[in-house]
């Protein structure tokens, strides 16, 4: 068993499985501490905090939302493309996003949900 | 009271009895709090960590409500090092959607920043098509290491050939230069990774490896990344808990760099625009690992409480209360895990 999956075991929010990627991008690219983080990522998903780490909650939610699921289903977003619906469901500036929109010249892109 | 199996810093197994476990978590606390003047654990907290240890559980872990957020170092060379013919790519896809990893890093596997320059060219592509493919964010990472700098490895004199013969001020002179190709260097891949490749931050892992001079270099890159990116994340992982004193006099902000211990030394990152601090402390191989346990918690207590940025506590192969091993047992790391994340309040490991 290696260390990184010890860790995520014993520790971790559990990436995409629950909501552990968007905590992680409230942290890395706000700096925001681990409690206000899942607060603002709970408030905007509209769940509750301790939803956050459950992967039947968030396995549902993520794919009502379609930012991306771990075993996936035919013609459910897989990843550039949830990261422009997480982008707007977390009112964040993902810098891949808005390099992907540059590079295909739009300037915006309204996700519906 | 009966006998505790536990084990010394460089893995071995040792019973010992709870008299010893007790003394030792109070001794390691209180080594760790005289040598950087901050409070060691209470007593409730030495008894929570005594606790884990009479545990029989081969696994232990966190509180629902503790879960808290991973990043790694050298992601991309995990799976790679253990001769696994899978591309880096595919690494960091089976890390998102088979490990739980709440982000991702590219990295060279020659993880420092000055070979991941002539590399950059194909890097770029990389992370370009990692983006495109992955969900979780994505660093960019590599060490400072400020000694390929120097000769036999770099252009500059050696420092430590210098010291010797007490050319003292030459050998200030030599870490100047190494800071300035440092620097560059590191500014260079970051901006590249970032502004073309599309990663949401950029990595430092294992900084301040030689020193006060690599810790002055790498914190100059990230205010220099960050005044050009302001939404770019930054983290920087440390290599010990003390900041050794290879220059000696070298300042950032006003502040002499020699001797800063993590809950200083994360104050300065919050300065230079850093957005994730990661402690690092070491194991003494000779000790248990009760006592490194309580020393490693208290002093990555006192960064989480003065942190404003989130903490990612270091906890591998010798460092934050694992010991010195390739393959950390499982009862071992996960009391560290355990105990770091629940006591240090931790944002992430």
């Amino acid at each position: 068993m290696g260390m990184h999956a010890a860790h995520a075991i014993v520790s971790g929010m559990g990436g995409m499985r629950t909501a552990g990627d968007l905590v992680a991008r409230m942290q890395l690219n706000r700096g925001m501490r681990i409690d206000a983080a899942k607060s603002y990522v709970a408030d905007k998903l509209g769940v509750s905090v301790p939803d956050l780490a459950d992967s039947v909650t968030m396995a549902e939610l993520r794919e009502d939302l379609n930012i991306g699921v771990v075993c996936e289903a035919p013609g459910v977003a897989k990843g550039i493309d949830a990261k422009f619906r997480i982008a707007k469901l977390l009112d964040l500036d993902i810098n891949c996003v808005n390099l992907f929109k540059d590079k295909i010249g739009i300037k915006s892109y309204d996700p519906v949900f | 009271m009966g006998n505790i199996v536990a084990r010394m810093g460089d893995g071995d197994r040792v019973d010992m009895t709870e008299a010893e476990v007790q003394q030792d978590l109070e001794t390691g606390t209180q080594d760790a709090a005289d040598r950087a003047k901050i409070s060691p654990l209470t007593s409730d907290e030495v008894e929570y960590l005594m606790e884990l240890y009479r545990r029989k559980d081969r696994v232990v872990g966190v509180e629902d409500s503790k879960t808290c957020c991973l990043s790694y170092d050298n992601q991309t060379s995990k799976i790679e090092r253990a001769h696994i013919p899978v591309s880096k790519f595919q690494q960091l896809m089976l890390f998102e959607r088979a490990f739980g990893a709440d982000t991702l890093e590219l990295a060279h596997i020659d993880y420092s920043f000055k070979q991941c320059k002539h590399v950059v060219i194909y890097e770029k592509p990389n992370m370009e098509q990692a983006v495109l493919s992955t969900i979780a964010p994505i660093f960019y990472g590599a060490m400072p290491n400020l000694g390929l700098y120097s000769v036999p490895d770099g252009p500059v004199p050696n420092p430590m050939d210098l010291i010797p013969m007490d050319r003292i001020d030459e050998a200030r002179e030599a870490y100047a230069q190494m800071v300035e190709y440092a620097i560059k260097d590191m500014v260079y891949v970051g901006s590249q990774l970032y502004e073309f490749g599309g990663a949401d931050g950029i990595n430092f892992d294992t900084t301040a490896a030689s020193g006060d001079a690599e810790f002055y270099a790498a914190l100059k890159a990230a205010e220099i990344l960050h005044e050009k990116y302001p939404a770019m994340g930054i983290e920087m992982g440390m290599s010990g808990e003390f900041i050794l004193g290879m220059h000696a006099e070298i300042e950032y902000d006003g502040v002499r760099l020699a001797g800063l211990y993590p809950h200083e030394q994360v104050k300065l990152c919050e300065k230079a625009g850093v957005t994730i601090f990661g402690p690092a402390i070491n194991i003494v191989t000779n000790q248990s690992l009760p006592w490194n346990l309580a020393r490693s918690i208290t002093f990555t207590k006192a960064c989480s409480e003065v942190s404003n940025i989130p903490v990612h506590a270091n906890l591998g192969m010798g460092v934050g209360g694992v010991p010195l091993v390739l393959h950390p047992p499982l009862d071992a790391l996960s009391r560290a895990s355990k105990a770091h994340v629940e006591l240090c309040r931790l944002d992430g490991l």
